[in-house]
C-alpha cells in the first residue's frame, strides 16, 4: 500500500513482540463478550499507549454494544477501528507550502527525539522533488549538535547556516531565513536544541525564536513540527500541550516507529490538544520518512506483530 | 486532568472508615485507582498486573485501623510495595583494580553519550581517571559529541574517526587504557534497536570480546509501554548490571523504572536529572515511588496517617495503662516513638528541668541504646512480651541471640520496663502539666540514681566528666557506630 509499505516492513523485523494480539479474543466462530475478553481488550489497548482513559471508553463503548453476546471479531474491531481512523483523520498535504517565498518549518522536542534526523529527512524529501533547502542549526547547546545537521547537509547537498556553541539560537534562526531569502530557497528548516517542555526558560527561548522569525516573514513559521519519539508514553500529551503554547505546533512527525512501539499516544494527543501527525519516521537513514496515513496506523496498532516465524 | 489519585481512592474508601478489614470486595473501586495511576504513569501492563495481585493480596485481611481511613492505609501499603519492587538500591559501579570496563548500551536518544560524560565527571570527583571510547559509528558527529564531552570535563576520549568497527575500537581502547594511566573505561555504544538482530549481535560480541565488568541499559524516562520489550531484548542479548534512568528532569512520572526493574531484575543505579554533566544522581526508590503515584502530595498523606496513627496507638495504650496492661510491647511502640521525634539528647533538652539529665546522657549512647533495646523486645515471643516474668536463664540467653547483645543486657531491660510500667501507669491518669511534673521528678531522681530503675548503663557512673573524658568517650562511641555500619554493609 504505497508509502505505508516501509513503515510495515520496519514491523516485520520485530521477531519477539507481542504474542497475542486482538484477533485472538475472538476464534472464529465469534467469542462471549464477558469480564475476561474485556480485560483483555482493555490490555491490548493501553499497549498502544493511546491511554488509560481511550482504553476504558472504548472497553465500555464494547460493553454496552456486545455484552453477553458471542461477537465476531470484524465486528467489534470495525467498531472502533472506524472511529479511530476518523479521529486521526487529515488533509492529504501535510505541508503548507508559502504563496510566494521560502516557506519556514521549525522543528521541535523534547531530547533526543529525533529532531535533527528528521530534518535530514524532511530535507531530502524537499530536495528530491525539486526544491532548494536551507537548513539552520539552532541547536547551539548540545554537543556537537552543529557538527550533526552539518554532516546532513552535505550528504543531502543542502545550504547550511550555523552558529558558534552557545550563541543564540534566535540569532541563527534568523540567518537561516535571511539566507533563504537571500538565495531564494523554498524552504528552510530550523533545527532546535532539545528541551524538556517543563523548563520554562528554555520554552521561552523556542518562543523566541519563532517571533524571530516571523518577524522577517509575516506568516513565518509556516509549519512548527513537534517530534514525538513513538516509544513515549502519556508524557507524550504534556508535551504536546507545552509545546504547542509556546510556539503554536502545527503537525507531529512520529519518528523510531520501526521499533516495537505503537505510538499510540497520538490518538490521546489527537483528543486533547488535536494535533494531527503529518509524517512518521521509519529508521535512521534519510529516505526513512513516510506520509502519516491514518487506516494502516491505526490497522497497526491493532496488528499481528512479530507472530510469524 | 485526571481525578488525582487521592481524590478517587478517598470517594472509593470512604464507607469503610473504621470499622472492618480490607477485603478484595471493598477494595475493589481502591484498587482500580491505584491501577489507573500506575497506568497513566507508564508502568507495563503486565508490572501493573503483577503489582496490583501483590498489594491486594497484602493488604487483604488487614484491619482498617480507626484512626486511618482505608485509602490512607491503602496507599501506605502500595507505596511501600513500590519501594520494595524498585530497591533493593545499589550504586556501586564495582569498580576493582587496575581497570574496570564500564558498557553503556540502550535505544537512540535514550541519552548513553551524555550519561558517559556524566559518569566519567563523577569518577573524577571520586579520584578514578576514566577514559571514553567513542564507539558509536553510527550517528554523524556522534565521537565529536563524546570528544567535546570529554573535553569540558578533562578527561580523555578514544577515537578513531575512520574506523567502520566498533569491536575493533573497543578492543583497541582497551589495550590503549591499559597502556595509559586509566583505571576505568566507558564505552560509548550506539543507539539500536532492540529488534535489530544484526546490530544487537554486535553487541554481544563486543561484551563478548571486551569484557565488560558492568553493562547498563541506559533508558528514557519517558517511554511508555514498549519499555518491557525493549529492556527485555537487550537484557537477553547481554548481561545486564545496571539500569540508568534519564530525562528525570521534566514531568514523565517514569513508571518505565519499575516496568524495567520487573523484567530485568538489575539494580536502577543512577538518574539523570539534566543536560549538564554534574546532573546524574543515585537511584532512591522511595521518591521513585512517590512519583509514580502522582508526586509528593501522596507521601505526605502516608506521613500525615502515619502520625495520626501514632496518636491513635498513644491513646490505645494510656487505655491499657488506665487499666494497667502496659505490656513490652507498649513499651517498644513507646521507644519507637520517642525516635521519631528526633535525637534523644536534643528532644531531651527540649524538656524543662532535664539539664540534669542532658549531662547524665552525654556519657551513653542514647539512640544505639534504643535501638538495641527494640532488637531485645523485637525477639521475645508473644508470649514473653505480655508478661516478662515468664523470662528465665534460657529464654534470656535465646532472646540475647536473637538480638546480638549479652545476656545480662536482656535483664536490664525487664528491670527498665518494670520502671517504665510503673512510671507510665502513674502518668496515664494525669493531665498534661502534672506529666511534666513528673517526667521533671523523674529525671531528677534519675540523676541523683542513675543505677536505679530507669537504668542508664552499667558503666555510666553519673558524675560530670570533663570535656577530656568526654571527647574520649564520644570518639569510642564513634567508632563503634562506624564499626557497626561497615559490619552491616559487609553483610549485605
Ligand atoms: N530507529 C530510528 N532511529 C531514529 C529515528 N529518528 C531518529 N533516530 C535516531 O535517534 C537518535 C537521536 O536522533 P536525533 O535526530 O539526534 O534527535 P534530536 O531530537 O535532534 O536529539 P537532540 O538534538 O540531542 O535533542 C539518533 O541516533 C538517530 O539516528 C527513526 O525514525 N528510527
Ligand atoms: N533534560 C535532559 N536531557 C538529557 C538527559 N540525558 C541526556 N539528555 C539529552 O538527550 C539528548 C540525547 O542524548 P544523547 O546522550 O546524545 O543520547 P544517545 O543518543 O543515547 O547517545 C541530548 O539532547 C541530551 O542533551 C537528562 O537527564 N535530562
Ligand atoms: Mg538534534
Ligand atoms: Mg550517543
Amino acid at each position: 500500500m504505497g508509502i505505508f509499505d516501509k513503515f510495515k516492513q520496519g514491523l516485520k523485523k520485530t521477531t519477539q513482540l507481542l504474542n497475542t494480539d486482538i484477533r485472538d479474543l475472538f476464534k472464529s466462530e465469534g467469542r462471549l463478550v464477558d469480564d475476561e475478553f474485556l480485560d483483555q481488550l482493555f490490555e491490548r489497548l493501553i499497549k498502544t499507549d493511546m491511554g488509560v482513559r481511550s482504553a476504558q471508553e472504548t472497553v465500555d463503548t464494547v460493553r454496552t454494544a456486545f455484552r453477553g453476546r458471542v461477537v465476531q471479531l470484524s465486528e467489534v474491531l470495525e467498531e472502533f477501528k472506524k472511529k479511530l481512523k476518523a479521529l486521526m483523520a487529515q488533509p492529504a498535504e501535510p505541508i503548507r507550502f508559502a504563496a510566494g517565498g521560502p516557506t519556514v518549518i521549525m522543528v521541535c522536542g523534547v531530547n533526543g527525539c529525533g529532531k535533527t534526523t528528521t530534518i535530514a529527512k524532511l530535507a531530502k524529501l524537499f530536495s528530491d522533488s525539486g526544491k532548494k533547502v536551507v537548513l539552520g542549526a539552532a541547536d547551539t547547546f548540545r554537543a556537537a549538535a552543529v557538527e550533526q545537521l552539518t554532516v546532513w547537509a552535505g550528504r543531502l547537498g543542502a545550504e547550511i547556516v550555523t552558529g558558534d556553541q552557545g550563541s543564540d539560537p534566535a540569532s541563527v534562526a534568523h540567518r537561516a531565513v535571511a539566507k533563504a531569502l537571500e538565495i531564494g530557497a523554498d524552504v528552510c528548516i530550523v533545527d532546535t536544541a532539545g528541551r524538556l517542555q517543563t523548563q520554562h526558560n528554555l520554552m521561552q527561548e523556542l518562543s523566541k525564536i519563532h517571533r524571530v522569525i516571523g518577524k522577517q516573514i509575516p506568516e513565518a513559521p509556516h509549519e512548527v513540527i513537534l517530534v514525538l519519539d513513538a516509544t513515549t508514553g502519556q508524557n507524550g500529551i504534556s508535551q504536546a500541550q507545552h509545546f504547542t503554547e509556546a510556539v503554536r505546533c502545527t503537525g507531529i512527525i512520529l519518528a523510531k516507529l520501526d521499533g516495537t512501539a505503537k505510538g499510540g499516544v497520538v490518538v490521546a494527543i489527537r483528543q486533547s490538544v488535536g494535533l494531527p501527525v503529518k509524517y512518521v519516521g521509519v529508521g535512521e537513514q534519510a529516505d526513512d520518512l513516510a506520509l502519516f496515513e491514518p487506516d494502516p496506523f491505526v490497522d497497526a496498532l491493532f496488528d499481528e506483530v512479530g507472530r510469524k516465524k | 486532568m485526571f481525578e488525582s489519585l487521592q481524590e478517587s481512592l478517598g470517594s472509593a474508601l470512604r464507607s469503610l472508615r473504621g470499622r472492618g478489614k480490607l477485603t478484595e470486595a471493598n477494595m475493589r473501586e481502591g484498587l482500580r485507582s491505584v491501577q489507573t495511576a500506575l497506568l497513566e504513569a507508564d508502568v507495563s501492563f503486565q508490572a501493573v498486573k503483577d503489582f496490583m495481585a501483590r498489594v491486594s493480596e497484602q493488604a487483604v485481611g488487614e484491619t482498617v485501623l480507626r484512626s486511618l481511613n482505608p485509602t490512607q492505609q491503602l496507599v501506605g501499603i502500595v507505596h511501600q510495595e513500590l519501594i520494595n519492587l524498585m530497591g533493593p538500591v545499589d550504586h556501586s559501579l564495582h569498580l576493582k583494580p587496575p581497570l574496570s570496563i564500564l558498557m553503556l548500551c540502550g535505544l537512540q536518544g535514550s541519552g548513553k553519550t551524555t550519561t558517559c560524560g556524566k559518569l566519567g565527571r563523577m569518577l573524577i570527583e571520586r579520584g578514578k581517571k576514566p577514559m571514553l571510547v567513542a564507539a558509536d559509528l553510527q550517528r554523524p558527529a556522534a565521537i565529536t559529541q563524546l570528544e567535546v564531552l570529554g573535553q569540558n570535563i578533562g578527561i580523555p576520549v578514544h577515537a578513531e574517526y575512520e574506523s567502520k568497527d566498533p569491536v575493533a575500537v573497543c578492543r583497541r581502547a582497551v589495550d590503549a587504557a591499559k597502556k595509559a594511566e586509566v583505571d576505568v573505561v566507558i564505552l560509548d555504544t550506539a543507539g539500536r534497536l532492540h529488534v535489530d538482530e544484526e546490530l544487537m549481535q554486535q553487541l554481544s560480541t563486543i561484551e563478548r570480546r571486551v569484557q565488560p565488568d558492568q553493562v547498563y541499559f541506559v533508558v528514557d524516562s519517558m517511554t511508555g509501554q514498549d519499555a518491557v520489550n525493549s529492556a527485555q531484548a537487550f537484557n537477553e542479548a547481554l548481561e545486564l548490571d545496571g539500569v540508568i534512568l534519564t530525562k528525570l528532569d521534566g514531568d514523565a512520572r517514569g513508571g518505565a523504572a519499575l516496568s524495567v526493574k520487573a523484567v530485568t531484575g538489575v539494580p536502577i543505579k543512577f538518574i539523570g536529572t539534566g543536560e549538564h554533566l554534574d546532573s546524574l544522581e543515585e537511584f532512591h526508590p522511595d521518591r521513585m515511588a512517590g512519583r509514580i503515584l502522582g508526586m509528593g502530595d501522596i507521601l505526605s498523606l502516608v506521613e500525615q496517617a502515619q502520625e495520626k496513627f501514632d496518636r491513635e496507638e498513644m491513646q490505645a495504650q494510656e487505655e491499657r495503662l488506665r487499666k494497667g496492661e502496659f505490656t513490652l510491647d507498649d513499651f517498644r511502640k513507646q521507644l519507637k516513638q520517642i525516635k521519631k521525634l528526633g535525637p534523644m539528647q536534643k528532644v531531651l533538652s527540649m524538656l524543662p528541668g532535664m539539664g540534669q539529665m542532658q549531662d547524665l546522657m552525654a556519657n551513653m549512647d542514647a539512640e544505639g541504646d534504643m535501638r538495641r533495646l527494640g532488637g531485645v523486645i523485637d525477639s521475645m515471643t508473644p508470649d514473653e512480651k505480655r508478661n516478662p516474668k515468664l523470662i528465665d536463664q534460657s529464654r534470656r540467653r535465646r532472646i540475647a541471640a536473637g538480638s546480638g547483645v549479652e545476656p545480662h543486657e536482656v535483664n536490664e531491660l525487664v528491670k527498665q520496663y518494670d520502671g517504665m510500667a510503673d512510671i507510665m501507669k502513674r502518668m496515664a491518669g494525669l493531665g498534661m502539666r502534672d506529666r511534666m511534673k513528673a517526667v521533671q521528678q523523674l529525671s531528677q531522681q534519675a540523676a541523683a540514681n542513675p543505677m536505679g530503675r530507669l537504668g542508664v548503663k552499667k558503666q555510666g557512673t553519673g558524675k560530670r566528666l570533663t570535656p577530656k573524658e568526654r571527647a574520649k568517650l564520644k570518639k569510642e562511641r564513634e567508632k563503634e557506630l562506624r564499626k557497626r555500619k561497615r559490619d552491616k554493609k559487609d553483610k549485605k
